[in-house]
Formats: structure tokens, C-alpha cells, sequence
């Protein structure tokens, strides 16, 4: 599975007007139970791990890669993406504030991985995360980003 | 020489800190076995070097490896300087 198949186009959402950790938690849940990709309690149980091991998600600056497991109830692998209006403060003792939140379903321990090692790459280049922060609507982001994935394989 | 990658579930950042530090050793030369762990089943395994985000440092403080904390996961450089730091270290 590649990023692009990974990614869920209607599950990318930008600038949006959110306040708090646990508002991004249910948003990205929210987008992914709509695109059918995981079952509603899937959000309630990103917030579980995100309570009961901390904000280490924040993998970097600005960045959130939420997920819970995959018998939290995902149908198929997934992963969305918001950016955010106002960045929020996740916790994290370094990487705060957040204003890229990622949130990955993961159907078992493998099949998402070659797709995670994409995004990886591509989180470690400044003109890919430019182009997701400087992305003015929902749209926008959309065709840049999946243009952006495309260029890069 | 073993490295683990450790993060909550085991198959989201660690597995990235995997992929990773798996090109920096393919890049130097060096062998080493690097396997993702998660928080709730590391302590019965052994490695010689644990890598993980810098916020899990209250679950690693009396761990018997060389620890390895990373601020910004997907920084190759942080990563690839701490990780072969810590090689030299115990070689």
C-alpha cells in the first residue's frame, strides 16, 4: 500500500477552526468514520492513548501522527490530515505547538508500513511541509498535496 | 548489536524510527538488528541501544541499554547523530 492509496482524500481538511487536543482527536476520527474507513469509537480511542502514554506523538515540530490500534475498531488503513487555523498545544515538552495533525488507521502491523515510510520521507522535507502549511483551503491543500506525493515517487 | 525502537503500540512512530535508522546503517556500513517495540511488552526483551521519542523518558529510566532520545522524529540528522554516537559509545 502507498501513501496516496493511504491517504484519504475527503479525510484531508485545512485551516480549520479548532481549539483543543481532543477537538483534533474527534475531528480526525469524525473524517475517517465518514469516508467509512474506521468505526466511530476509533476517535474515543486515539484519546486513550494519546491519555495513557503521553504526547509523544508529536513526532516534530508542529507535527501530531495520532493513531490507536487496530482493533480500535478500523476497517481498512487510513490516514487523514488537518491543518490547523490557531496551532494547540499538545504537551509535548518540545514540539509544541501543533498545527499538522495526522491521524493513521492501521488495519495490522504491516500493511500501512511501506506508506508510513513515504510520509516519512516526505515530513522530512521543509518544501513538502510548506506546501501543507501554506495551503489556504481545504481544495488547495487536497490537489497540492496528492500533486506533491505524486511528483515525489 | 541490537537496536529498538520504542514507542506506545509499536507499529506507528517506532516503526518510522525503524525505516530510519535501518538507511543510516545501510548507508555506514554497519550491521545491527533494529526491531520496533512497544511500551506494554519491551521490558522482557533485551536490546543494546533504545531509541525513543524524548518524551518516553520516564518509562526508560532504569532500562539497562544506552538510551537514545529523539526531539524531532523525522530529523535524519538528529537521529543519525545520536544513533551513531551511541554506536561508538559501546563499541
Amino acid at each position: 500500500m502507498q501513501l496516496n492509496e493511504l491517504l484519504i482524500r475527503e479525510a484531508v481538511q485545512a485551516r480549520l477552526d479548532l481549539r483543543t487536543r481532543d477537538e483534533v482527536i474527534q475531528m480526525s476520527g469524525k473524517m475517517l468514520a465518514a469516508a467509512g474507513a474506521v468505526e466511530p469509537r476509533y476517535a474515543d480511542a486515539m484519546k486513550k492513548v494519546m491519555d495513557d502514554l503521553g504526547p509523544y506523538c508529536v513526532i516534530a515540530p508542529g507535527i501530531a501522527l495520532l493513531h490507536a490500534r487496530p482493533e480500535d475498531g478500523v476497517i481498512r488503513s487510513c490516514l487523514s490530515l488537518i491543518t490547523l487555523q490557531k496551532p494547540i498545544e499538545f504537551g509535548h515538552s518540545s514540539n509544541d505547538p501543533v498545527d499538522l495533525a495526522f491521524a493513521l488507521g492501521a488495519l495490522d502491523k504491516k500493511s500501512h508500513i511501506s506508506a508510513l515510510a513515504e510520509l516519512a520521507g516526505f515530513l522530512s522535507n521543509a518544501d513538502f511541509l510548506r506546501v501543507l502549511r501554506g495551503s489556504a483551503d481545504t481544495p488547495a491543500l487536497q490537489t497540492s498535496l496528492f500533486s506533491f506525493i505524486e511528483k515525489g515517487k | 548489536m541490537v537496536i529498538a525502537t520504542l514507542c506506545g503500540m509499536g507499529f506507528g512512530t517506532s516503526m518510522m524510527l525503524k525505516l530510519f535508522i535501518d538507511d543510516i546503517l545501510k548507508a555506514e556500513g554497519i550491521k545491527a538488528e533494529t526491531n520496533p517495540w512497544d511500551l506494554g511488552s519491551f521490558k522482557g526483551n533485551k536490546a543494546d541501544i533504545v531509541v525513543a521519542p524524548v518524551d518516553m523518558e520516564p518509562h526508560l529510566r532504569d532500562y539497562p541499554a544506552k538510551i537514545v532520545l529523539i526531539k524531532n522524529l523525522v530529523d535524519k540528522q538528529e537521529i543519525k547523530e545520536k544513533v551513531l554516537g551511541a554506536l561508538r559509545e559501546l563499541s
